[in-house]
């Protein structure tokens, strides 16, 4: 067993022009990606998406049908920003999605790889704001944050690779009261309590006010624990994409890496139907808010059992189901990523039990608290102050000189496990283990001849071929550097790749 | 109560930790103190960094609802 697995995180950031509340954001949006392709040598037009993922696009009359149709849309493109949408040559998508400027990271195989892609997002919205400052104009600030904390909420999604064969009902179950207490590690924390935050105080979660029902297709309304989203985005009878999105963005990397990959090892549990222990809850919902309502994590959950245990308990409980079963099938030949994780697990857990403050240097939702804590004993502030709600937004300002958490994690007071020489590469360079690696390259080497990609293709026009190709890319550990990269390394065209691809394959 | 039952914490930290990762616990109370020191100079650096009207400011951060 092992943490490893297929997985990505998607980012919608919070976006503002200062002074200008009414300001259209989904034209700010559209900016905010236009600005950041173009500086990349991109129109946000030039490499669109691919919405087509079922007929095979070989029929070339329907297919020119659909181009002439691709050319009015870039066209269109130019004069709706708020259509904005790129391939970046690292395999992440940059578009507008509702409101908000989204970054969805590439498709990575370990925790480790989630954070570097995640924070690359974060430097590419940090170079549009700069980008965007330039222009004479007021500018556009960037959050990566979850909510306005005046009923709007917006989200970071994650995204795992599991086998079709597990069935759902398992994953509900052993899923749900995870996600109850998962926060205690992975929240960010919030001033303000309620979605339009009418009472005072101080909450572990972004997200968990939002929060209505345990199971369900909805995102943006009624939104679920479990998100019943069907789109696997590769073989379908063979895989299930599982979207997970009650958790809050973060910008501390332990906070990260414990999200995706404690989620991944409760995963890897249910595939291998090891979780034994029930540990069903009476009220997911209301033990959702309630644990996010009290960050010194005393709050009892009670389970249908009748046991009534605190979040760190209750992650105790699925942390001594993965450890045990990690000794008895791999005793001493656990992999690096795996051990780390479960080393973290153990650590934070252990040191949140005994006083939280001990994870001031790991988690969002303690960095933020201990910030603001300070503050109020300073000045005397309740938690009602608008200096307080101010600190809370501005904890997840993009840019390095304003944003709060920025400047903590300047001075030294947030750990880091990716460098920034990392995540700067990251921007630009695609991981290799994946079929971003083939995505990324094919952006980054023929951008005129690819017409459009989505996360299961890439489509080129070559000149001279009368008709699009389209490349299918269904199963994601496919188009890696072993598989492609010499491939693509000696093809100096689109049209010798494509060659190369079906000589391979023929 | 069975919920009393976990005795996991005080076992795991006689347990030493078996990979090298987070900071072992006397370093991190070193670290807390350090950084407790520290937090009369974050408090002047972020009152040079706030928004100035907070109030305004808060007013002004309205998003529309996403996903």
């Amino acid at each position: 067993m092992t943490v490893r697995r297929v997985m990505g995180i998607e980012t919608e950031y919070g976006i503002s022009v200062p002074g200008d509340p009414t300001a259209n954001p989904m034209l700010l949006s559209g900016q905010v990606v236009n600005a950041y392709a173009t500086q990349q040598g991109m129109r946000a037009a030039q490499a669109s998406w691919d919405y087509e993922n079922e007929a095979p696009l070989r029929d070339a009359r329907g297919f020119e049908m659909g181009r002439q149709m691709a050319e009015a849309s870039q066209l269109t493109d130019e004069e709706d920003p708020t259509l904005a949408n790129v391939v970046l040559t690292n395999g992440a998508r940059l578009y507008v999605d509702h409101a908000h400027p989204e970054y969805s990271s590439p498709e990575v195989t370990s925790p480790r790889a989630a954070v570097t892609w995640d924070r690359a997002g974060e430097l590419v919205m940090r170079d549009a704001v700069r980008l965007l400052s330039r222009t004479g104009q007021p500018g556009v600030n960037l959050y990566k944050n979850n909510t306005d904390g005046k009923g709007a909420s917006y989200g970071t999604h994650e995204n795992y690779l599991m086998p079709r064969e597990t069935p759902f009902t398992d994953i509900v179950r052993h899923l749900i009261p995870f996600f109850v207490v998962r926060q205690a590690m992975c929240g960010s924390g919030r001033v303000g309590i309620g979605t339009e935050s009418t009472t005072a105080g101080y909450q572990i979660a972004q997200r968990s006010d939002f929060f209505e029902v345990e199971v369900g297709l909805e995102t943006t309304l009624k939104r679920p624990i479990i998100n019943t989203r069907d789109e696997p985005h590769a073989v379908a009878d063979r895989y299930r994409r599982l979207h997970v999105i009650l958790g809050d963005a973060n910008q501390c990397d332990v906070a990260n890496l414990l999200k995706l990959g404690t989620t991944s090892l409760v995963l890897a549990m249910i595939e291998d139907r090891a979780l034994r222990v029930d540990l069903a809850l009476d009220h997911p919902v209301a033990a959702l808010r309630a644990v996010s309502h009290d960050p010194t994590l005393q709050t009892l959950v009670a389970l249908k059992d009748g046991r009534r245990l605190t979040p760190v308990q209750l992650l105790w409980a699925y942390f001594e189901q993965v450890d045990r079963y990690l000794q008895e099938r791999s005793p001493g030949a656990v992999d690096p990523d795996t051990a780390e994780v479960m080393s973290r697990w153990s650590s934070v857990l252990t040191r949140l039990e005994r006083d939280p403050m001990e994870c001031v240097r790991e988690l969002d939702w303690v960095a933020k608290l201990s910030l603001l804590q300070s503050y109020r004993d300073r000045d005397g502030l309740e938690w009602s102050d608008s200096r307080l709600r101010a600190i809370d937004i501005q904890w997840s300002d993009v840019r390095p000189d304003k944003g709060l958490f920025n400047r903590m994690e300047q001075r030294g007071r947030i750990e880091r496990l990716i460098d920034d020489v990392a995540v700067k590469a990251a921007m630009t360079e695609p991981p290799e283990d994946t079929r971003a690696y083939f995505r990324g390259r094919c952006l980054e080497k023929f951008p005129r001849e690819v017409a459009a990609a989505s996360w299961d293709s890439v489509i080129f026009d070559v000149p001279g071929h009368p008709s699009l190709q389209r490349v299918p890319m269904l199963e994601p550990l496919r188009g890696t550097r072993d598989g492609v990269g010499a491939l693509l390394d000696q093809s100096d065209s689109a049209a010798a790749l494509l060659e190369g691809l079906a000589s391979a394959s023929g | 109560m069975p919920g009393q039952e976990h005795s996991r914490p005080q076992r795991r930290e006689d347990e030493p930790d078996e990979v090298p990762g987070p900071t072992p616990a006397p370093e991190a109370a070193a670290d807390k103190e350090a950084l407790d020191e520290d937090i009369d100079s974050v408090l002047d650096e972020i009152d040079d960094v706030l928004e100035s009207n907070a109030e305004e400011f808060v007013r002004g951060f309205v998003q529309k609802g996403g996903q």
